[in-house]
């Protein structure tokens, strides 16, 4: 290695203002989390209810379980060439590699806190013959709040790595795009740092964002008392 | 009879926890069930609330046999039973759902008044010590109005001095509202300060070796000579030696 050839702070930072000065850094700074939004809140959407269901179903989850659990050590950038085979080279693959490295945690996590919920509260929850829709919103969900935030947090890291990987492939704007951009387009390795420390730097934004959430009042039960 | 246990027994696999129970409690008695741990009694107040159904025999509530849970009863578990995630009021108001919003707030602060919790009304339980607690927890089965109600073990987490504070709270609240109370616990003193009439059970496989009639007046003196008497019979009918 030679160290000459890594650029240094100064050159960076002058790097990350001429993509400012572009209107580069937040075009690609947009363009990455738009897709990181959108794969992660389908996720979201699709994965809780399913996890729900299956924490409560012991059949459906001894059926679909074993699967899961194949398809979880396999990362999400071996699925590249589906993506692009189903869904083309664009958006719409960045989306569903970045949706597929959420999902699989979020359902993994949904389902275990579920089983981790105090029967006495199930039972409780029989007990006063509250309708399944205020038994989901009002006991379930709740129940499972404290863990289910804590899964969110690792799934939106996980969601960010792969929005990176998935854009050095697919796509023509965003923070991945800048790395492999700046390596071919003449070896501008001060932009690529500069891409390096943007993603660093928004991950750790998006962390702390995420930790907000664990102070809720209405889950703060759920963690090691303060 | 309000409560009708019939010739009830239970097993878990192999393993026989009750045997031939039968006894019948009144409208507005307080039942206190006794016994040594692992001798059936919470799970003869599980049948009771529907949430296990027994191998052999009945429970009959108002002649009715008692095949699910039912909001007209209410189970009171330890203080683990409140909904962390619910304030005070959310957790007083839970089983209020088919209420509308001005008669069950009016509810919820009617039975918040009732255990004495004025002004935690938006306190979540984290912030609540163990009575307290179990307050909310007797305040939310009792706001939807149930004719029974099931305690198992309620005071058991707590420290004795809370214990003996709850007890009495329990006793004015009961005769109130005037509910069943079926209490289940393995502290004898607790059985005779609170109950009409005790159940005392054997080990197991549980059956009812003895019940007794606690016949003194309300607002029992714990040193008095019937007191002392009804609690030694207790105590010997369990197989105790009433010394340390």
């Amino acid at each position: 290695m030679r160290p000459s050839l890594i650029p240094g702070p100064i050159v960076v930072g002058r790097a990350i203002g001429e993509l400012a000065v572009r209107g580069l850094l937040v075009k690609y700074v947009v363009a990455s989390l738009f897709r990181v939004t959108w794969g992660y809140l389908a996720a979201l959407v699709i994965a809780i209810p399913f996890g729900l269901t299956l924490g409560m179903m012991s059949l459906g989850e001894m059926a679909i379980n074993p699967i899961l659990q194949v398809l979880r050590p396999i990362s999400p950038l071996a699925w590249i060439p589906i993506a692009i085979l189903w869904f083309g080279v664009g958006d719409v693959s960045a989306i569903f590699l970045i949706f597929l490295a959420s999902f699989l945690p979020l359902t993994v996590a949904t389902m275990n806190a579920v089983h981790n919920i105090d029967p006495v509260h199930l039972a409780a929850a029989r007990n006063f013959g509250v309708p399944l829709r205020a038994r989901v919103a009002d006991v379930l969900l709740p129940a499972i709040l404290p863990q289910l935030i804590v899964a969110m947090r690792i799934a939106l890291g996980v969601a960010w790595l792969v929005v990176v990987a998935a854009e050095m492939i697919a796509v023509n704007s965003g923070l991945g795009f800048l790395i492999v951009d700046a390596r071919n387009a003449g070896d501008r390795y001060d932009l690529v740092i500069a891409g390096m420390v943007l993603i660093g730097v928004i991950g750790v934004v998006l962390d702390l964002l995420m930790r907000r959430l664990e102070r809720l009042d209405s889950v703060r039960w759920g963690y090691a008392t303060e | 009879m309000k409560v009708q246990f019939t010739d009830v027994s239970m097993r878990f696999g192999a393993m026989e926890v009750l045997q031939h129970v039968t006894i019948g409690v009144e409208e507005g008695e307080f039942l206190c069930i006794v016994g040594p741990s692992g001798c059936g009694k919470s799970t003869l107040l599980n049948i009771a609330g529907g949430f296990l159904a027994p191998a052999a025999g009945s429970v009959t509530i108002d002649g009715e046999p008692v095949t699910a849970p039912d909001r007209r009863r209410i189970f009171v578990f330890q203080e683990r039973g409140v909904f962390p995630w619910l304030t005070v009021e959310g957790n007083i108001g839970f089983g209020l759902f088919d209420m509308p919003e001005e008669a069950r707030r009016q509810r919820v602060a009617q039975y918040i008044q009732l255990v004495g919790l004025d002004g935690f009304e938006k306190a979540y339980p984290r912030e609540l010590s163990g009575g307290m607690k179990q307050r909310v927890e007797v305040a939310r089965a009792l706001a939807v109005n149930p004719d029974v109600l099931f305690l198992d073990e309620p005071f058991g987490a707590l420290d004795s001095i809370t214990r003996l504070q709850m007890r009495s709270e329990l006793l004015r609240i009961w005769r109130a509202e005037r509910k069943t109370v079926l209490f289940v616990t393995h502290d004898i003193d607790e059985s005779v300060q609170l109950a009409d009439r005790v159940v005392v059970m054997s080990a197991r496989p549980g059956r009812i070796r003895r019940v007794v009639d606690i016949d003194i007046a309300h607002p029992r003196d714990l040193s008095s000579k019937r007191y002392i008497e009804l609690r030694d019979l207790i105590f010997g009918e369990i197989g105790l030696a009433h010394q340390v």
